[in-house]
């Protein structure tokens, strides 16, 4: 095997997810939840590739984790456009404000 | 060991960056641990022998991602001292809602048996390339240096595992060479990623298509108006 094994890897994938989540949770800047969600994918890729490294399941891991990348780079793009639309309509990035559509 | 030492370097690096994202208020500072956090999430890449991607990880997240995120932020920035806080109340309580799922993450990775619960799957070599590259070294070694002693050349190969380049491009052609479907089947290989790799293409195009015409230059509102509606 060699290396650290898959606990430890999976405790870094922990703290990213963690850290993502309280992030998105907390942060009143649309770009902080942005930010926060891609701490949230990186949680998931670390443990991809741990578990690709250290059981048998070979290049599968890889592969998704390739897939989460992209899909992460699409979001990213998506979410920014839709942020500086926000900003047009509102001029302001607080997601507290975006409360148009309240019943 | 020497893994073991980068390890805890960039894992220190990975958490620290992370939590220091979490803490800091100002979006600029954000943005630069989300940076640093993601670099070392390439190195942790770079360790786990994914070699391709970390590379990707490095050029697709901290070259295009963080930069667009960079850029986003200095297309909404109000003014150059405003800062939008987070109460610190909702802090403590996000601080604490985060601790108690970072508790059952940890006992829960803490209490699967890892070993036992692989050792059920099918048994097939991890990084199969390996083997390949072993022999290739030891014929290589044999070649430049005769008579050389072939654990030596088995013990590099060992440590310098990880060309995962050709077997990604092929499982993203379709193939997957290092994962036999049944042995002495008429279909020898299984199948690979031809299909989600198309689909995630112009899931990409679409995305990027949509995503600059939700961006593009509109009229902008009247500040006066919008303040005075607020």
């Amino acid at each position: 095997m060699g290396g650290v094994g898959l606990g430890p890897y999976l405790m870094v994938g922990a703290v990213l997810f963690v850290c993502g989540v309280v992030c998105m949770a907390t942060k009143r800047n649309a770009i902080g939840v942005l930010m926060g969600v891609e701490l949230v994918l990186n949680g998931a890729n670390v443990n991809f590739a741990a578990f690709s490294r250290y059981t048998s399941l070979g290049l599968d891991g890889q592969t998704t984790a390739l897939f989460v990348i992209v899909l992460a780079a699409a979001e990213a793009a998506v979410a920014l456009a839709i942020a500086l639309n926000f900003y047009n309509n509102h001029l302001t990035i607080d997601v507290d404000s975006g409360n148009e559509l309240h019943g | 060991m020497t893994d073991e030492l980068l390890f805890w370097v960039f894992s220190i690096l990975v958490c620290g960056g992370a939590i220091a994202v979490v803490a800091t208020q100002n979006v600029v500072r954000m943005a630069f641990w989300l940076v640093v956090s993601l670099g070392s999430v390439a190195a942790l890449f770079f360790l786990l022998h994914a070699d391709f991607l970390g590379a990707a990880q490095l050029l697709i997240y901290v070259g295009g991602t963080v930069v667009l995120l960079v850029f986003g932020v200095m297309l909404t920035a109000s003014g150059p001292y405003v800062q939008i806080r987070t109460s610190p109340a909702e802090m403590i309580f996000g601080a604490t809602v985060g601790g108690g799922l970072f508790f059952v993450l940890f006992s829960s990775i803490g209490w699967v048996d890892w070993v036992s619960l692989s050792a059920r799957l099918p048994a097939t070599p991890a990084i199969p390339a390996a083997s390949d590259y072993a022999q290739e070294s030891r014929a290589g070694q044999q070649v430049t240096v005769a008579g050389s002693s072939s654990p030596a050349a088995e013990l590099d190969a060992q440590q310098q595992q990880g060309r995962t380049i050709r077997q990604l491009g092929l499982g993203f052609l379709g193939l997957r060479p290092d994962r036999n479907l049944k042995e002495g089947g008429t279909r020898g290989l299984a199948p690979g990623y031809l299909l989600p790799f198309e689909i995630i293409s112009i899931h990409l195009l679409v995305v990027l298509i949509g995503a600059s015409y939700l961006a593009r230059a509109k009229r902008r509102v009247d500040r006066n108006e919008s303040r005075g509606l607020g």
